[in-house]
């Protein structure tokens, strides 16, 4: 492998439900930093069908190139389809470095292709940096006890795939210049063996994603019932956020699982994340240390969860939160 | 039915001890078999109750992992395959995939391969994706449950961020699972326990798979962990413990300057 053929950042974008994953525009952001500082070339890539009208939206957001692969066959995700279309595209445009969100499809797809590529491929990141023009991929391992430092020195292209959140959008440039290609994905002999039977959604339809919203209001074992989450739905309402849950809470049947932040669950870094009658396990806080401001209510002030969060209240929240809606209201009619 | 498998024994994370400079210590931790993985052998043993067949277990790693391979054998699986040479140290996801993979065609062929969805140490949900891409095979990650196998196919419970899928391969295919939130994980009978000593265990080296043994090892690692440190400490903010709405109003006045709300 000659790895000066290797040029380029791409970002591998992701549409889900008709809509480009917010993760994507996370990641170009990003990319833009790194290929600024490498002096190279950033693109992104969208695969799907009826797509082409995002292209200029990731160049807004600082994708050199656009490429848009659309199928009809492309619209509903398989692994080993995604895997090897986008392995397949990789192989001819020769990017240095690929940046794959770490979706729960990512983290299906992403590493096939590095196996196919036989490259080195890093987990769920939660930072890049470049150093001395080197690709430095850091990443929480042990139940987010240690963090580690993941080079990839001899292959390409390095490949990342990266958590939905830890990066924020950069600016929106409208008059940003920039191509957008069209590629037709090299399906040609492909045996796709997996079939989509059925899909489910479990979160109510008009609520927020908890990985995608701005604020998130937590709930544990501490609030005792699936009733006491409803008081939590208008804190939530309120500040125009979603409502998340520890895995005791989801065990317990009172939150479904879509709504469970922690190791074997989401990842959320909101701007506000309110952690209601929740201990705060390790398990638990890898999930959402990175939040900006947290806030835990809990009637032990002994609790871990204090031990990270910005402000506490100890107490008990059926108090507590009534208080903190009153006081709310009170504030944003002004 | 002829079902595989693949598990890893790991240090239990979640009773972790740090030094005074925060770092992790590593000595002392309990050795445990992976969670992820049980739920898959748990799962593989539902299905051969279901279908008939024979479960063998899987691991790549040094000897000590026996006691995670005997928990497997005495919670009911069939056979156990242990590869272990000094060949396959310093081994990413990348090796350690290829490596089994080649194991898996070995000692196969398998209609089922499972895997945990992901490792509790290194965490990083690769080796099943690839395995399966090694192997040009089919696979679905986050599978909650296998909901029935019917002519050559295997129809599974797949989650989403919000929801899931039901997804059918044909077999051969690999599953990843990930036990579902009040999962109760089984422990080894008596009767388990002494059965599971009389179980074959085969042992492997370098030398009985055949590949490229170029991409064993570090060798054939492309990635380099270069620093492990402590994670970024958060510090303890205030915390009220006094009147309830000076409390609330005092927070609120902070979200209004950092405009959270405005
Ligand atoms: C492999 C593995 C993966 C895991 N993954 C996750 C994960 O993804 N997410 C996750 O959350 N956990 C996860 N866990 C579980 C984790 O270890 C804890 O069991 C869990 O996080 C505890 O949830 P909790 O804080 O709601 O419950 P508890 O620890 O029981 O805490 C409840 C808290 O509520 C407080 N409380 C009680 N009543 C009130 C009241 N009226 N008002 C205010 N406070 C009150 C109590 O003081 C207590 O601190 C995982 C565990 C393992 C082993
Ligand atoms: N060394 C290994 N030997 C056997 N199986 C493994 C090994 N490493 C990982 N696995 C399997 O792959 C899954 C995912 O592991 P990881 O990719 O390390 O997070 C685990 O749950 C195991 O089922």
């Amino acid at each position: 492998m000659n790895i000066d053929e290797y040029r380029g950042i791409l970002v591998v974008g992701e549409v889900y439900d008709g809509k480009v994953r917010p993760v994507t525009y996370q990641l170009i952001s990003k990319a833009r930093e790194m290929a600024s500082s490498l002096n190279t070339k950033l693109s992104a890539v969208l695969m799907g069908n009826n797509i082409s009208q995002y292209a200029n939206d990731m160049i807004a957001y600082g994708a050199d190139t656009a490429y848009i692969m659309e199928d009809k066959v492309l619209e509903s995700y398989v692994s080993e389809l995604y895997a090897s279309v986008l392995a397949r595209f990789i192989e001819s445009i020769k990017p240095e470095i690929v940046l794959i969100p770490a979706t729960h499809t990512g983290r299906e797809y992403g590493p096939r292709i590095a196996a196919y590529l036989q490259t080195g491929m890093t987990a769920d990141c939660t930072d890049l940096q470049i150093r001395n023009g080197k690709f430095i991929q850091i990443r929480p391992a042990y139940g987010g006890n240690i963090m580690g430092e993941i080079i990839t020195p001899n292959h390409r292209p390095q490949i990342a795939t990266v958590r939905p959140n830890v990066f924020k959008v950069g600016n929106y440039d409208k008059q940003r210049k920039g191509e957008t290609v069209k590629v037709k994905p090299d399906m040609s002999n492909i045996n796709i063996r997996t079939m989509i039977k059925d899909i489910v959604k479990t979160t109510v339809t008009g609520t927020k994603k908890v990985d995608e919203a701005r604020v998130v209001v937590s709930g544990g074992r501490g609030i005792g019932s699936k009733e006491g989450f409803s008081i939590l739905q208008d804190l939530a309402d309120l500040l125009g956020g979603a409502v998340g849950a520890s895995r005791v809470a989801v065990e317990l049947g009172w939150m479904p699982k879509s709504a469970q932040v922690g190791q074997s669950g989401l990842t959320v870094a909101p701007d506000l994340y309110i952690a209601v009658g929740i201990s705060g396990t390790i398990q638990h806080i890898v999930g959402m240390k990175d939040s900006k401001i947290i806030i835990a209510i809990n009637k032990d002030p002994n609790a871990p969860i204090f031990n990270i969060a910005d402000f506490g209240i100890v107490g008990d929240y059926r108090e507590i939160i009534p208080i903190f809606i009153e006081e709310l209201k009170k504030e944003l009619k002004k | 039915m002829k079902i595989l498998v693949l598990v890893k024994q790991v240090p239990d994370t979640t009773d972790v001890k740090f030094n005074e400079n925060g770092v992790m210590i590593r000595e002392g931790l309990q050795s445990i078999l992976n969670m992820f993985d049980q739920f898959a052998l748990e799962e593989a043993l539902r299905i051969r109750e279901m279908y008939g067949g024979e479960v063998s277990v899987m691991t790549l790693a040094p000897e000590q992992a026996k006691t995670a391979m005997q928990k497997c054998l005495a919670l009911g699986a069939d056979k156990a395959y242990h590869i272990s040479d000094r060949a396959f140290g310093g081994s990413d996801t990348l090796a350690t995939s290829y490596a089994l993979s080649l194991a898996v065609q070995k000692t196969g062929p398998y209609d089922i391969i499972f895997a945990g969805n992901q490792a509790t140490d290194g965490d990083t949900g690769h080796i099943g994706p690839q395995v399966a891409e090694w192997m040009k095979i089919p696979h679905t990650s986050y599978v909650e449950r296998v909901e029935k196998i019917e002519n050559g196919t295997i129809t599974v419970k797949s989650l989403l961020e919000d929801g899931y899928r039901m997804i059918e391969m044909k077999l051969p295919a690999l599953v990843a699972c990930i036990p579902p939130p009040n999962f109760e994980y089984s422990n080894p009978s008596m009767s388990g326990i002494i059965k599971a000593k009389n179980k074959p265990y085969i042992w492997m080296k370098a030398d009985d798979i055949d590949g490229d043994k170029s991409k064993f090892g570090l060798n054939g690692s492309p990635t380099r962990v270069v620093k492990m440190y402590p994670p970024p400490k958060r510090e303890r903010g205030q915390i009220f413990t006094g009147d309830y709405s000076e409390s609330v109003r005092k927070i609120i006045e902070h979200l209004k300057e950092k405009k959270v709300i405005e």
